[in-house]
Formats: C-alpha cells, structure tokens, sequence
C-alpha cells in the first residue's frame, strides 16, 4: 500500500514549513489517521518511514508515544469521555456510563455493531465547562445525561 | 529548504472544520467592577472577532503598526516588554522580557532563531489560552510577530495540543488572512521585517507542554523533555536559538506596546503587573474564563467571579492555578493570587486554573485521579518519575477504594520526597509530588479516615468501573 497522492502532495508543502523533514511527522500521523479510517495500520507507519526517510520503528515509537494516535482499528465515531480533575467533580462518571449505554459500547472498547469506540481521557482543556466529551474531534460541553442521549442519539 | 521558503498556507487541517455550534469554550458574562480595567478579553464578545476584518475594527494591528513604522529599535521592544515586568503566563512566572534578552546578539551568534509558542494547554484545570486562539487568533499573531521582531527570529511556531481542533482552525484561518494582507511573510508592511508563522498540532501528551519537551515534538520526536542546560536560547529548535513562550504571554506584548509599560503597571502588583486570565472550575455557581487583576484575594475571586460555592454548600479546597498545585484548605482562601503571595501561603500561582471542592467532595478521591493524570503522563525518561507517579497512583487507588493501611501515608510522603524537588529532568515529577505532600500536609485526616473505615465516607452513588490502561512508558 501507498499513501494516496493527495496526502503526498500535502506533506510536500507541510515539510517545507520546517528546516528538517522529520519535524512535519507529527502532523503528518494526524493526517493519516484522519484520512485512513481513523487508526493507524501497520502498513501506513511504514509508508510514513519511507515518506520520512526514517526506520519504520522510529515511527513506531512516536506514534505509540502520543495519546492521540490509535494503533488498533476504532469504530465509525470515536467517543473521548474526559475524566479529570474538573469534568470529574461535575459528573464525568454518569456521563461516561450513559456514553457507555447509549453506544453499547465499554470503556476502551468499541460497541459489537462496530459504530462507537468509547475512551477516557485526561483533561481536555474545557473544564469551565465540564463535563465534556469529544464525539469525531469536536467538543461538547456542559454535559448531563439527557444530553449525552441527544448528541449520541443523533449521530448515523 | 528554510522555513519562509513558501509561504502558501497548509492544507493540513482543512478536514477538521468544526460543524453546528460552537462549544462555549469557557466564555462567560465578566463581571463590571469599577476602576478595574480590562483589556485581555475586550475582543472576544464581538461577532467576527476572530476574523481580520473583526480585529481591524477593533484596532488591531496598531502595535506591530507602530513598532515597523516608527520603527522602534529590537532593543527598544525588549526594553518596554521588560520595563512592564510581565510575567509567564504558562506557570513558571518567569519575566518575559528577561527571557527574550537571553537570546544571544544575532552579530555574534548569525545562526538561525525561533520563537515557539507553547499553545499546549494541558495541566488539568487550565482553558484559557483556548479562548485566545478560538476568539481572537490574530492578537496572537500580532504578538508573535512583535516578539519575533525584538528577536530577531525568523519564524515562529505555534505548538497547538491536538484535541483544540477549532483553535487549529481559527488560527489557520487567521494566518491565511494575515498572509493575504501582507502581516505574515515577506516585507511585512512593506517593510524589511520578514517572518513566518507555522501552526503545529501536537497529539495529547501532557509532557509537550513543557518546553524542551515540546521542542522534541516539534522535531518530530517523542516529547522528551531534555536536561538543561543547555537552554533553549543557546540550543533550542534544531539545535538553534529558541525562545519559548505561553500564548498568553505573547498575546500580552502587542496591548504593552501599544499602551506603555507605566500604563501596564497600573494593574495588578508591583511584582506581578497586568491581568491575568483566570478559568474557575469545580464545584461553583458559574464556571468560567475570566479576567482579572493579578493579586486579587482568591476568596474575592471565588465569589465575585465565580458565584460562590454551588448549590449553597461550603468550600472544602481549592487549587490555585493547576493540578499540579495541590489542594489548598478553605481556610487558606484569603490568598492573594499573585505570583509571590501565593508562593508565601506554600502554593503556586500556575496558569491560575482554580479549581474548588465543596464540602461534600473527596480530597482522596481528587488525589486519585491527580495522580493517575502524572502517571499516565510520565514520559518515562526518569526512573523516579516513571516508577515514582505509578506508585503514587496505585497508593492513592487502593486507599480510595478502601483497601489502604496506616503506613501508606508516611509512603506517600517519603516516595514524594524521593521523586522531588529537582531530582528528575524536568518537573513533572514535581507536578505529582507537590499536590502529594500538600494532601498529607493538609488532609491528612481523610486520608486516615479511609484507612480506618476501609472505604471513601464521601462516595455516594454507582460507580463506572474504568480500566486501568497501558500507556507509553
């Protein structure tokens, strides 16, 4: 497998934002998980190594060295439940177990008809407006559980 | 390849736009207090502000306007940033101008220079730099350019965590915008004065947000942090010159400018001048980012900004500006929040992210989940720090969950002790054993209640089970 033409063309322009290459594979992960269906394959490290002039487990290694990345295959929509310090005080345990209702899917885990992975997550930045989860990397916040029915109940 | 060579805005981040409506993102009405200006969030209500056209209208651009056109001298910029006396905004409080005055004169040391801005907003309780980059991306900019002029660096890169997709957007956008017009690039208006600003997503580790972290994730890397010295301006980015800065702090610098270092000083203490901006969480009538005067008494914060403790129940605790802080007493709430006053109650001011317990909150339960937060987020490096937060964590789990003894305590005090101060590469051992010895310093009865009762006396209600996960070191 080859990375598609048009995510070449796009790190063609992305490493020249920097004095060296490598610099852009961060950005460049992101890309190809928001593109190649949402995780990160085997096969996709290794293009990147080659793309990046670099050893297929150094790519590895920063990939599996960021949260963010998914190594395993996830389902359609990625649910991220924030449990920290603020969320936490305001619920974020009843908003994960009806997440986890609503999806059928457990912590960690991905929901038998494959649509929803579920995930807990450290502090996200919206804790003024806790709690929070982020449903396909967008926020939704000042959570409650008739909410969390809503938001998830709408999405196809 | 350097990095002005092409100035066509990236691609990357085009599928990310944000769809329907856009989170509150920790804006709220700020309360009017007479003689206490504001000039941080004076932006950020208007409809478009995020926009050129929106910051024009509001006056922006005059700074960097004044500072090419009349042109003020690098120096010039350094010294009004210095006279201010801001300070960093990111938690270490150190002086901004001090620090850009550490980047060496480029006559002697010709080598390439950066600015990175650390846009990593990550220790727990913290959202305010969100509102910035969401609201107002190009007073950012404004500033960047600014302390990339006084620098004398060429670029500037923006290191945006990767869950702040609408603040990556906003900022695109607006450098897109500020290319078009001539404000980022080549000849900035029409002048001499070149610079590029380069946005960069990191991808949710904690550890980027500190600095020689974040510059290894810029490389590229594994965000480990690397000893100093070297510091970064002798050795930063690419081995290159680098400052780097918070967004607030930057963002700071074009109102400086503009306005004077006597006006600046106007605000705030004497030792910690200007506003801050504030994100109040936890247990309080209204949640929110709010800005205000460094030195403030944090009981005035908590019930003129904050609405009070919700729901008419009393304050337990309270952490002054991040997890990293420790839960402080009720008792302590008169603090002023400033840098030095809250240092003297035995505390840090942080990033200002406080976050308040009422009466029926578990300060064990809190420390369960500080700690856990430090040991998914070690980097591994240190020994101390890698085996230190797991240790701590699971001491604090099984004492929440009812199956701690008496002498886990004096454990947690003497593997905190082992992991701090100063004993690893960077802080975040630090980060995890000051709010430990701030809880047996100041809960230490909770912590022997649970031990006596063999369960948490606060815990109501069902409990999810969550699993323990693997994580990278």
């Amino acid at each position: 497998m080859a990375l598609p033409p048009q995510l070449i063309a796009e790190f063609d322009e992305l490493v020249t934002h920097y004095p060296e290459r490598r610099a852009a594979l961060i950005m460049a992960l992101h890309r190809c998980q928001d593109e190649l269906g949402g995780w990160l394959a085997p096969e996709t490290l290794e293009d990147l190594a080659a793309y990046f002039h670099l050893e297929p487990v150094e790519v590895y290694g920063v990939a599996s060295f960021y949260p963010m990345f998914q190594l395993r295959p996830v389902g359609k929509h990625v649910v991220s439940v924030c449990h920290n310090i603020s969320c936490e005080l305001r619920g974020a345990r009843e908003v994960l177990a009806k997440v986890c209702q609503v999806t059928g899917a457990p912590v960690h885990g991905t929901s038998p008809d494959g649509k929803f992975s579920v995930h807990t997550v450290e502090c996200q930045g919206a804790c003024a407006n806790a709690p929070m989860l982020d449903l396909d990397g967008h926020y939704h916040e000042d959570l409650d559980a008739a909410k969390v029915e809503r938001i998830l109940g709408g999405v196809s | 390849m350097s990095p002005e060579s092409k100035p066509a805005p990236s691609r990357i981040g085009t599928a990310l736009r944000s769809p329907g409506a856009q989170p509150r993102g920790g804006l709220v009405p700020q309360p009017k207090i007479d003689k206490r200006p504001t000039y941080l969030l004076s932006r950020v209500y208007t409809e478009g502000s995020h926009t050129l056209a929106g910051y024009k209208k509001a006056g922006g651009y005059a700074a960097l306007e004044k500072v090419l056109r009349t042109p003020l001298s690098y120096a010039q910029v350094i010294e009004i940033v210095k006279d201010s006396g801001l300070r960093g905004r990111g938690g270490a409080g150190f002086s901004c101008g001090m620090k850009w005055s550490f980047m060496p004169d480029p006559t002697k040391d010709p080598r390439p220079r950066y600015l990175a801005i650390n846009a990593d907003e990550s220790e727990p309780g913290t959202c305010k730099d969100r509102v910035l980059m969401e609201r107002d991306p190009h007073g950012l900019i404004e500033g960047a350019l600014i302390a990339c002029y006084a620098m004398r660096a060429q670029a500037a890169y923006i290191y945006v965590r990767g869950e702040y997709r609408l603040s990556y957007d906003r900022m695109l956008a607006a450098l897109a915008e500020a290319r078009a017009a001539g404000l980022v690039g080549k000849n900035i208006l029409g002048t001499d004065f070149s610079c590029e600003i380069w946005m960069h997503r990191g991808a949710g580790a904690y550890i980027c947000g500190e600095e020689t972290g974040l510059m290894e994730s810029l490389e590229g890397k594994r965000g480990h942090p690397r000893p100093k010295p070297p510091f970064p301006a002798g050795f930063g980015l690419w081995g290159k010159p680098t400052t780097v800065n918070n967004v607030e702090t930057i963002f700071n610098v074009p109102f400086i400018v503009e306005g004077g270092a006597a006006w600046y000083k106007t605000m705030g203490t004497e030792k910690s001048p200007g506003n801050i901006l504030a994100g109040l969480s936890g247990h309080i009538e209204r949640p929110g980012v709010y800005e205000l005067p460094l030195g403030l008494p944090a009981r005035e914060i908590l019930e003129v900004y904050g609405g009070g403790v919700w729901k008419g129940r009393k304050l337990k605790a309270w952490i002054p500006g991040g997890s990293s802080c420790g839960l402080m007493p009720a008792a302590l709430i008169d603090a002023k929040m400033d840098h030095d006053s809250i240092k003297a109650a035995g505390s840090m001011l942080g990033t200002a992210a406080m976050i308040f317990f009422d009466e029926t909150a578990c300060t064990v339960r809190a420390m369960e989940v500080i700690a856990r937060f430090y040991d998914h987020e070690s980097c591994g490096q240190c020994s101390q720090c890698r085996e230190g937060t797991q240790w701590l964590s699971q001491i604090f789990r099984r004492i929440e969950h009812g199956k701690g003894r008496m002498e886990d305590i004096a454990l947690l005090e003497s593997l905190a002790k082992g992991m701090a101060p100063a004993k690893t590469i960077c802080a975040l051992a630090d980060a995890a054993a000051i709010p430990t010895l701030a809880s047996v310093k100041h809960f230490r009865h909770e912590l022997e209640e649970h031990v006596k009762l063999g369960r948490c006396p606060f815990q109501t209600g069902s409990q999810i089970a969550i699993p323990e996960l693997a994580h990278a070191h």
